[in-house]
């Protein structure tokens, strides 16, 4: 049977993890693993320090708590560039439990938030003080033992932010794939893009080809042509329950084009 | 394994038990306390038929860990009437045909509950939005979204919370 450890400072949670502890943000992961009995640990850790719920800024930067629930960064008015991302996660109550925190490390289909934590080119910083960033995270997330408390990143420019989440059931389905891109442009031209799937790999992925095809490119139809066609560089969705891996890459680039190019997309 | 002891406030009253570790709290209602309103759906939070309101807001009873609400106030269908009298959104769901199995019934209440505690004049979407994660595979939804807006109506009129 599991055993159930609650911290209140979360450097002593930290310290308190081994191979077999697991740690629980919202849980709505790892309560349906326990539901379930298919979980390969024998002790979960909480915290329930309310820092790890803050939202801060630091000389420009917005730190946000790894225990942000999806609900409250959507309410945020500091973070309404995030409220399409958090308010594409589940339904109303599992808005209120999931945690910014939980999402970078959920599975596919789930990494909707992470995508634009991706997108944004977020740090992330463990209890123990070590920081990193978020691609190095989603590459050793399934092995990663220590505990994130905060997610740090610059706020996108004015219209320069954009997500869009494509999934079968409506209104609220899990993503058969999303993305996420931040758009920064001078002069009319896109500099230094970034564009994050998720759906399309193992992890939320950037999508490289795009973002080198856009550079100097203004927003427009003929401009974003280069992108669309390097759109599956280093991508490689699966086939699961939700769609096929043929689906994905042809419709990966349509949604690409359609996000984009609507401007009722762009924060 | 040791049983965790928890104090919490359900529908009103204090409530204190033991529960096991790792138990979610809908087991812990159902079973522990004997509140058999929030029902059993799919114990991995997709159906939505084991909402509860957790400190006024919407959580899934069975992927929330019992011990967790230690402290809290927790509501469940059971507690939206006042007595002998049904609250107006479980009138407004037997006037308008919006339950038929009536198994999505509890999770939809405490749905709505929730939305109309916060909004209440919701539109047509807003509602729509607030039921989003609760299943129902009988009514097609229209009439569940229709007795919600009446309620809404009603209670604006005559003012019950
Ligand atoms: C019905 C339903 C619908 C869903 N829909 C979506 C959706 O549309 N999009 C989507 O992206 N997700 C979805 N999810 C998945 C999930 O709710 C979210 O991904 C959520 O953000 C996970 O966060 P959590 O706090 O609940 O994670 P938990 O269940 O607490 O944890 C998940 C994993 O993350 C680890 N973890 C959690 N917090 C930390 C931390 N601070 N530091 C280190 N490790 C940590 C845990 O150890 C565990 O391995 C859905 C889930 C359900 C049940
Ligand atoms: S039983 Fe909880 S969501 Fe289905
Ligand atoms: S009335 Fe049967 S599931 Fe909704």
């Amino acid at each position: 049977m599991i055993k159930v450890d609650t911290y209140r400072a979360v450097a002593e949670a930290e310290a308190s993890m081994d191979g077999q502890s697991r740690y629980m943000g919202g849980g709505t992961l790892v309560m349906r693993d326990l539901n379930y009995g298919s979980y390969g640990f024998e002790r979960l850790v909480r915290c329930t320090d309310p820092r790890l719920n803050s939202v801060r800024r630091d000389r420009g930067r917005i730190v946000i708590g790894a225990g942000l629930t999806m609900a409250e960064c959507a309410e945020n008015r500091d973070l309404a560039f995030l409220a399409a991302p958090a308010m594409g996660v589940g339904g109303p109550a599992v808005r209120n439990m999931a945690t910014v925190g939980g999402n970078l490390f959920a599975p596919p289909p789930f990494g909707d938030f992470a995508t634009a934590m991706l997108a944004l080119d977020a740090r992330v910083r463990t209890a123990g003080g070590e920081e990193l960033g978020i691609e190095a995270l989603l590459a050793s997330r399934r092995t990663f033992r220590r505990i994130v408390t905060e997610i740090e990143f610059l706020p996108p420019p004015r219209g320069g932010f954009r997500f869009r989440k494509v999934s079968r059931v409506k209104p609220k389905g899990v993503s058969v794939l999303s993305i996420c891109a931040l758009l920064p442009q001078s002069g009319g031209r896109i500099r230094g893009a970034r564009i994050a799937f998720n759906g399309m790999g193992a992890t939320p992925l950037r999508a490289t080809g795009s973002e080198a095809a856009l550079e100097g490119r203004p927003l427009d139809r003929n401009g974003i042509a280069p992108a669309l066609d390097a759109a599956l560089q280093g991508l490689s969705p699966a086939d699961d329950e939700l769609a096929t891996s043929w689906y994905r890459r042809t419709v990966a680039p349509v949604y690409l084009r359609r996000m984009l190019l609507e401007r009722s997309h762009a924060y | 394994m040791a049983k965790t002891p928890i104090a919490f406030s359900l529908n009103g009253m204090e409530r204190s038990m033991f529960v096991d570790p790792g138990q979610n709290l809908l087991d812990a209602l159902r079973r522990g306390v004997g509140d058999l309103s929030p029902k059993y759906g799919c114990a991995q939070g997709t159906c939505g038929t084991c909402s509860v309101l957790v400190d006024g807001k919407l959580q899934l009873a069975c992927i929330t860990l019992a011990e967790a609400v230690a402290g809290s106030s927790v509501t469940t269908t059971a507690g939206l009437a006042d007595g002998s009298e049904l609250h107006p959104l479980q009138r407004s769901f037997m006037d308008n045909f919006a339950a038929q199995c009536g198994y999505c019934t509890p999770g939809m209440l405490m749905a709505a509950k929730a939305l109309l505690d916060r909004n209440p004049s919701p539109q047509r979407q807003d509602v729509v939005e607030a039921i989003s994660g609760n299943l129902c595979r009988c009514t097609g939804y229209e009439p569940i979204i229709d007795a919600i807006l009446k309620a809404a109506a009603f209670m604006r009129t005559r003012g019950r919370p």
